[in-house]
């Protein structure tokens, strides 16, 4: 019964997003306020539906109902319970159902904060929104219904992929989801302001948090997915540039170019045109990556012979949505006014180098990840795209990329002096150039041209922005004390500085790992000894382990450096009891400057084994990074201008006047 | 350095028509990606040595496959899954290969459930020496797999020396396949 009630209330989802997408579009087009009116509690019954309809799944996977089709294939009796709680978007049919939500839940939060914005710009921003649900919860239903029964119920389920049973992979999804979904917010106003033909730099100020919400979900996610393989893949690897992979990692680079866009459209009212395409695409590549992956177009070549019909749906949903946009844009684009002009040394060109890197970087991206598709459809003579290629194009893109993230925020809006800004900038550049030079020979005592460039680059974004906000501490008030004057910092400052010096580690992190790293590779025997990069690794022997759902083999390492021990590292093997799937934890020994990791290979007899040991130097400063960016997300997007509504306006030029000081003085 | 940047400004339609023109490029793309054959693709593993791994065996996840059983014999190695309908395809035409003991034929059960696997091979014969369960799709990636089904032809010496893509055919095996291991297996080591 339950899962017929989940059925139902999906069904009366749907059509509250139909009567969401219908009334107030018309609505806002006719200017009938009754229609427009009909948005908010419409949106707010969908979510509910969706909540229940969500919440009977979930039900039904916590008693073990393996009637339902999508339980029985995805959990197992034996599934520790809050497995059985993720289980839910472990596959297909939940995961869309997940996206749903998340949808939802967005949708709502528009129609909570947006009471100060004009009636029919929300109208309209819910109807698209609810557009968009119409086309996911119509794909769910006719394609995918999570509540499928089948008969005659099995006796036990067949259990969730033993790749998602890790604590890392059940929040990774909902993570990206949110990012994915999130930016939809923004395609919505975008949406709107065309519809509408008005497009102010309230928008653009509107957005913003909503943006950087949306990209620090997804920044979040795609570490967490980089994290987690990293841990249980047993490679070392942290990033693959898989067609999975790169499907996030797109969306991620344009939400980084429409940020920064949005910027300039809030505060010079310029790029307006940009900044909207921009917000077009930051969700059509969501929707692409979504078709990407659930299509399975590019996992497989026949895997989707079976059912067509789901990657033709999404393929012509996604033909709507996003051709309609673009379209639109297209017929409306012409006539929006960007009246801020900008000099060519100013902060908007700064930001347009900016974006231009971004935007070519993920045109790289996905011509690198559609390829195969091209060369079958042209029978192109085949070239090698796969690792090389992308770590070649990225890097070339990045280098120039990391250069102006340290130059940009000292650069004012308009126009710049050049020589205000040049001196110190030149002083932190050769300092920068001279850590390049030395560091990587106290890492590792050595150094290559391209290793001094990415440390030179990434010590030069860190420096930069430490001195970019010790330039503000010291401008605010004078005579003050320091803890207070740190408090008087506007948060958004803060955002910019942490995010920009995260992006310095990480660059740290990129360089030294991948130019340093050492690997072996070998066979031991229970008592041997293997040295690497002044470790010392003993094999103890290995032991069986039994968990909920899995065995293992568990071997025990002993690391020791001069002598010293370091650490007992336990990579194990696991072999889960019904997939049969065989699974490697690695042992891993984290540190500030370096990671000790052993995975556990095949048994060779009955005492030696194959094993893999790496010295990873800065690994860790990868995830760092990228956490101080999402960090730097979080306090622009607490940012009080967008919190306080009164007094929005006067706050919000006190702060521009600030600025305009503060890169005035330089 | 006063040269203004009209960026955006005063231009036609035509330039905004351009995102709009190479979205529905793409999408041709991806809609021929749907339907497509997968017609043969050379691939820049061919004349290079197969690549290492080391993976559990689908009859024994205790015992291990690795590239040096490639070493000393032509042999082929045909990616499959049981969610695989094209696979299902081309098994008789492998099952023959195997019955003729024309060549052994290795086996990379890709991205699958092994329970699956074990029952797709039981009810459709196992044409397969040995398979090697590439659960996360890790080593195909080495290989260079993008689709399902491939074959590659290794030599003596373990260098793939070609790659199919798609459907083996009992056309490709007569016209391509045999003439190619006959060549190989004349080699010396």
């Amino acid at each position: 019964m339950i899962p017929e009630i989940g059925h139902f209330a999906l069904i009366i989802a749907f059509c509250l997003a139909f009567v969401q997408t219908l009334v107030p579009l018309l609505g806002a087009q006719t200017h009938t306020a009754q229609w427009m009116a009909v948005a908010k509690p419409a949106a707010r019954g969908q979510l509910l539906f969706i909540a229940i309809s969500y919440a009977c799944l979930t039900y039904s996977f916590i008693i073990d109902d393996f009637s339902v089709l999508y339980v029985a294939n995805n959990s197992n009796t034996a599934l520790p319970l809050h497995y059985k709680v993720s289980a839910v978007w472990g596959a297909h049919e939940g995961s869309l159902l997940l996206w749903v939500l998340m949808l939802g839940i967005w949708t709502v939060a528009v129609t909570v904060f947006s009471s100060s914005l004009p009636r029919d710009m929300v109208a309209r921003v819910l109807g698209v929104m609810g557009f968009v649900s119409v086309g996911f919860l119509l794909f769910t239903l006719l394609t995918s219904n999570p509540f499928e029964r089948i008969f005659p119920t099995p006796a036990e389920g067949r259990d969730l992929n033993p790749l998602l049973q890790d604590p890392g992979l059940v929040i990774h999804p909902p993570m990206l989801y949110m990012g994915y979904v999130g930016f939809s917010v923004a395609f919505a106003f975008a949406i709107a302001a065309l519809l509408g033909g008005k497009l102010d730099s309230i928008w653009a100020r509107w957005s913003r948090p909503w943006v950087i919400s949306a990209w620090v979900s997804l920044t979040i996610g795609i570490t967490l997915g980089s994290w987690w393989a990293y841990h249980e893949l047993g490679w070392g690897g942290w990033w693959f540039w898989d067609p999975v992979e790169n499907a996030s990692f797109m969306p991620w680079l344009v939400g980084t170019a429409l940020v920064h866009s949005l910027a300039v459209t809030d505060k010079r009212s310029s790029l307006k045109n940009w900044t909207v395409l921009l917000a077009i695409l930051a969700f059509s590549l969501s929707l692409l990556g979504t078709f990407l992956v659930r299509s399975g177009v590019l996992v497989s070549v026949h895997a989707f012979a079976t059912d067509p019909a789901r990657g033709l749906y999404i393929l012509i949903f996604l033909a709507v949505v996003v051709g309609g946009s673009l379209i639109l844009y297209a017929i409306r684009a012409p006539y929006i006014k960007s009246s801020g002009q900008f000099e060519i040394f100013s902060r908007e060109t700064a930001l347009l180098i900016n974006n231009v890197l971004l935007l070519v970087a993920t045109l790289t991206i996905l011509v690198g990840t559609l390829y195969p598709l091209f060369v079958s459809a042209l029978n192109l003579p085949s070239l090698s795209v796969g690792k090389p290629y992308f770590d070649l194009v990225f890097s070339a893109l990045t280098l120039p990329l990391v250069l102006v993230v340290g130059i940009g925020p000292f650069m004012r809006w308009k126009s710049t002096p050049i020589n205000q800004v040049s001196k110190r900038l030149l002083k932190i550049a050769a300092i920068g150039l001279a850590i390049g030079l030395v560091l990587p020979v106290m890492v590792a005592g050595r150094n290559t041209i391209l290793v001094t460039l990415g440390a030179a680059l990434g010590a030069w974004s860190i420096m930069s922005a430490v001195y970019y906000l010790f330039k503000n501490i010291r401008l605010t008030e004078h005579g003050t004390h320091i803890l207070h004057r740190i408090r008087k910092i506007p948060h958004a400052i803060w955002g910019m500085s942490v995010a920009h010096l995260g992006v310095g580690v990480f660059v740290l992190g990129v360089t030294f790992v991948s130019a340093f790293e050492q690997v072996r590779e070998l066979p031991m025997q229970v008592g041997q000894e293997a040295e690497l990069s002044g470790y010392l690794f003993r094999f103890d022997g290995v032991r069986d382990v039994q968990g909920p759902n899995y065995f293992s083999k568990q071997a025990s390492v002993r690391v020791s450096k001069n002598g010293e021990p370091v650490a007992l590292l336990l990579p194990e093997k696991r072999t889960y009891l019904v997939q049969q799937n065989p699974m490697t934890e690695a042992g891993i020994d984290s540190g500030f400057l370096r990671d000790v990791y052993v995975a556990l290979g095949e048994q060779i007899d009955d005492r030696t084994w194959g094993m893999r040991l790496y010295y990873k130097p800065f690994v860790q400063w990868i995830w760092l990074g990228a956490m101080l960016m999402a960090a730097g997300g979080v306090l622009a997007a607490s940012d009080r201008r967008y919190r306080l509504k009164l007094k929005r306006r006067r706050k919000a030029e006190a702060q521009d006047f600030h600025e305009q000081q503060v890169t005035a003085v330089s | 350095m006063s040269s203004r940047l009209r960026l955006f400004r005063d231009v036609g339609m035509s330039k905004y028509l351009l995102p709009v023109i190479l979205f529905f490029v793409l999408t041709s793309f991806l809609f021929v990606g749907l339907y497509r054959d997968p017609t043969e693709v050379s691939s820049p593993l061919v004349g290079k040595p197969v690549p290492q791994f080391s993976l559990p065996r689908l009859d024994n996840s205790e015992a291990l496959f690795s590239e040096r059983e490639f070493l000393g014999k032509v042999s082929l190695l045909n990616v499959w899954a049981s969610w695989c309908v094209a696979c299902l395809e081309e098994h008789p035409v492998l099952s023959e290969l195997a019955n003729r003991n024309a060549i052994i034929i290795y086996g990379l059960n890709y991205k699958d459930d092994v329970t699956k696997a074990r029952q797709y091979l039981v009810k459709h014969g196992n044409p397969y020496l040995v398979n090697a369960v590439d659960a996360s799709g890790r080593v195909g990636i080495e290989w260079g797999v993008y689709g399902v089904p491939e074959t590659f032809v290794v030599d003596k010496k373990g260098v793939i020396r070609y790659k199919h893509i798609g459907v083996v055919t009992q056309q490709d095996v007569d016209e391509k396949l045999l003439p190619l291991i006959g060549q190989l297996q004349s080699e010396v080591l």
